[in-house]
C-alpha cells in the first residue's frame, strides 16, 4: 500500500483547455490523470451523436488526446480515470486501443464502466415498482417515458475502484460522479474500508475541489484576481492524497495560477446545496467540518473531514426535448445607446404580436447595462455609455415561430432606430430545448459492470 | 455604520437546475462574525427581489467562514431551458456582493 499518491486534475468540462491534462502529466510528477467531461447537457447532446452514428456518443477530444499523452503516460506509470465515454464508453475503449496500436504500445489495458445507461430499461424500472419520480415536483416520468432523450444513472467509485484491482491503466466510465473520479484511486492505493465514511469523505471533498479544473487554481477567483499569476499558463490542481484522508491541493510550480485558502474555499462553495449533506454513491460528506490550512505558497492542506453512509439509492439523470429556443442580438451605439435598444425591442415585440406567434417565453436583457445583475444594476448615464447590445431571446414548443422569429432582428436595422450593428453571424435558429428530470432509483436496481478490453 | 459586503467577503456561485449557490466567505473571522449576523436569508431575499422568485436558504459554513445561500426558482428554468443570459447564475456571487451592510459599531 502507498502512503501518498498525486492526483491530477485534467479537465473540468468537456471543452476546458485543451492543454491542461498534456501539462499535467508532462510538467511534473503525478500518478492519476482525472477528467470530467460531462456536464448534464453534455449526456443528450452524446446520445444524438450516438442515435446517427453507434460507434459516436463519448467525447471525441480522448482520442487525440490519448495519443499526445499515452507515451508519457507509459513511461510514468500514470493511470487516466474519466467519464468521457459518455453514453458509450465502449467505442471510446476502442478508439484509444487504435490509437495505442498506432504508438506501438503494446499492452495497455484500458476497462470501461457500463450499466449506467438505463434508457432502454426504462419500463422494466417502472415494472419494478419505480416511476423515477422527479426530485423537485414528484411526478411520475410515465408521461414523458417514450420522449427520453438519455437516461443515466450516477454511479461513484467503486466500480472505478474494481477496474484498477483488475489491473486497467485507464478508465473511461459514462455517467460516474465528478468526486467518484477522485475519490477511486484513493480507495484503491490505500485499501480504504468501503465503511469508513470520513475516509470517502475526505476523497469526495478532494475531487469536488477538482472536478472544475483551475476553478480551484485561480480560475474564476473572486478573491483578489489580479493576484493570480500567469494566467495564460494556469497549471490546473493536484491533490497530494494521503492514506490517512489528509490531502494537499497545490499545482505544478512552474505553471501558473495560485492554489490558496481562497481559491480552494471558492471552490468548495460552488455548486452545493446542504453543507452537511453533500451526497454522493459513496457516502454522505459533512462541508461543516472541513479544515483548511495554508502550508506554504500554493499548498492548501485540506482534513478532518467527517461524513456519513451513503444512501440506498443513486441519482438518475434523464433528459428530454422541450421545444425550441433562440437568441438574437443587435448593437446600438451613442448617442441615446440604451433608449434606441428598448425602442428596438418594443417594435420587435409589437411585430412578433401583429404574426400571432406563439412563445412560452420571450425575454430582452440588455448587454452592457443589466444581463448579468438585473434590477440591482445601477442607472447608466446616457451620455456616457458607448453601446449597448440588445439580447432578445425567445422560447416556444412552436418551431414556426422561434424561426420566424430570427426572421425578424436582422430588418430592425433598417427598419427602426440608428446606429445599429453587430448583425454578421445571420438569422439565429432555433435550437432544440433538452430540459431535464433528476430522479432517484434504489441501487438493487442497477449493476455497474467493468470490462476490460486490453492490446 | 454602513459596509459594503465586498469589502469584507469574497464569494462564488453556480447553478442547481432552476435554483442558484451563491456562496459567501468572509476574509477573516471577523469578517464571518458579521455576515453571520447580518447576512439574513431575509435580506438575500429582498436583495434579489426580481431575480429570485422562490425562496432563499442559508447554511452556515464557520469552518471555512463561509455562508451559502440557495435562491430558489432563480435561473429562468435552469439549464437549457433558461433564455437568460448568465442561466447559470455565474455572476449572481457578484451581485450579492453588491449590498451593503448596516452593522452596529
Amino acid at each position: 500500500m502507498k502512503e501518498k499518491i498525486r492526483i491530477a486534475s485534467g479537465q473540468g468540462f468537456w471543452g476546458d483547455l485543451i492543454d491542461a491534462p498534456y501539462n499535467q502529466v508532462t510538467k511534473g510528477d503525478v500518478d492519476y490523470l482525472v477528467m470530467d467531461y460531462l456536464a448534464e447537457v453534455t449526456m443528450s447532446i452524446l446520445q444524438k451523436q450516438k442515435n446517427k452514428n453507434p460507434e459516436l456518443g463519448y467525447a471525441k477530444d480522448i482520442p487525440p488526446l490519448m495519443k499526445r499523452i499515452l507515451p508519457v503516460c507509459k513511461e510514468k506509470g500514470i493511470k487516466v480515470i474519466t467519464n468521457g465515454g459518455g453514453v458509450n464508453p465502449t467505442a471510446c475503449a476502442n478508439e484509444i486501443l487504435k490509437v495505442a496500436k498506432e504508438l506501438e504500445i503494446t499492452d495497455l489495458k484500458v476497462a470501461v464502466i457500463l450499466g449506467d445507461d438505463i434508457r432502454e430499461r426504462i419500463d422494466e424500472i417502472i415494472e419494478a415498482g419505480c416511476e423515477l419520480n422527479n426530485m423537485e415536483t414528484g411526478e411520475s416520468i410515465i408521461p414523458l417515458k417514450d420522449k427520453l432523450l438519455s437516461a443515466n444513472v450516477y454511479f461513484g467509485a467503486f466500480p472505478i475502484v474494481d477496474a484498477l484491482k483488475q489491473g486497467a491503466d485507464i478508465v473511461i466510465t459514462g455517467r460516474t460522479t465528478d468526486t467518484g473520479l477522485t475519490l477511486a484511486p484513493m480507495i484503491y492505493e490505500f485499501g480504504w474500508d468501503n465503511k469508513n465514511y470520513d475516509l470517502l469523505s475526505a476523497g469526495t471533498v478532494a475531487g469536488h475541489i477538482l472536478e472544475c479544473g483551475a476553478q480551484a487554481s485561480g480560475g474564476n477567483l473572486l478573491a483578489d484576481w489580479q493576484s493570480v499569476e500567469n494566467f495564460a499558463e494556469i497549471g490546473f490542481p493536484i491533490a497530494e492524497a494521503f492514506s490517512n484522508g489528509e490531502v494537499i491541493i497545490t499545482k505544478h510550480e512552474n505553471l501558473g495560477g495560485k492554489v490558496s485558502v481562497e481559491t480552494v474555499s471558492e471552490q468548495l462553495v460552488y455548486e452545493i446545496g446542504n453543507p452537511k449533506d453533500y451526497i454522493t454513491p459513496d457516502c454522505i460528506a459533512d462541508f461543516t467540518s472541513i479544515k483548511l490550512e495554508e502550508l506554504g505558497k500554493n499548498k492548501v492542506k485540506v482534513y478532518d473531514v467527517k461524513g456519513l453512509p451513503e444512501t440506498e439509492f443513486y441519482k438518475v439523470s434523464c433528459s428530454y426535448a422541450s421545444g425550441y429556443s433562440a437568441v438574437g442580438s443587435l448593437t446600438y451605439s451613442w448617442p441615446q445607446a440604451l433608449t434606441k435598444a428598448k425602442a428596438a425591442d418594443q417594435i420587435l415585440r409589437k411585430r412578433m404580436e401583429n404574426l400571432n406567434l406563439n412563445f412560452e417565453e420571450i425575454r430582452t436583457e440588455y448587454v452592457g447595462y443589466n444581463s448579468s445583475h438585473g434590477p440591482l444594476s445601477k442607472d447608466l448615464d446616457e451620455d456616457n455609455i458607448n453601446e449597448i447590445m440588445l439580447r432578445i431571446a425567445v422560447r416556444s414548443q412552436d418551431k414556426n415561430s422561434v424561426e420566424r422569429f430570427g426572421k425578424e432582428i436582422a430588418p430592425l436595422i433598417l427598419t427602426g432606430p440608428p446606429s445599429v450593428t453587430g448583425f454578421a453571424g445571420g438569422r439565429p435558429r432555433p435550437s432544440e430545448v433538452v430540459a431535464y428530470w433528476p430522479a432517484l432509483i434504489p441501487k438493487k436496481l442497477v449493476q455497474p459492470e467493468v470490462k476490460i478490453m486490453e492490446l | 455604520m454602513k459596509i459594503k459586503l465586498i469589502d469584507i467577503a469574497h464569494g462564488r456561485s453556480g447553478d442547481k437546475g432552476d435554483a442558484a449557490n451563491v456562496g459567501i466567505i468572509a476574509y477573516d473571522d471577523k469578517g464571518y462574525e458579521i455576515i453571520e449576523k447580518y447576512l439574513t436569508a431575509e435580506k438575500v431575499k429582498k436583495h434579489f427581489e426580481g431575480i429570485t422568485l422562490g425562496e432563499v436558504e442559508r447554511f452556515e459554513l464557520p469552518n471555512i467562514r463561509a455562508l451559502n445561500f440557495m435562491l430558489h426558482n432563480t435561473l429562468g428554468g435552469g439549464g437549457t431551458v433558461s433564455l437568460k443570459h448568465d442561466a447559470q447564475g455565474k455572476t449572481l456571487a457578484a451581485a450579492l456582493l453588491r449590498m451593503e451592510l448596516e452593522i452596529d459599531d
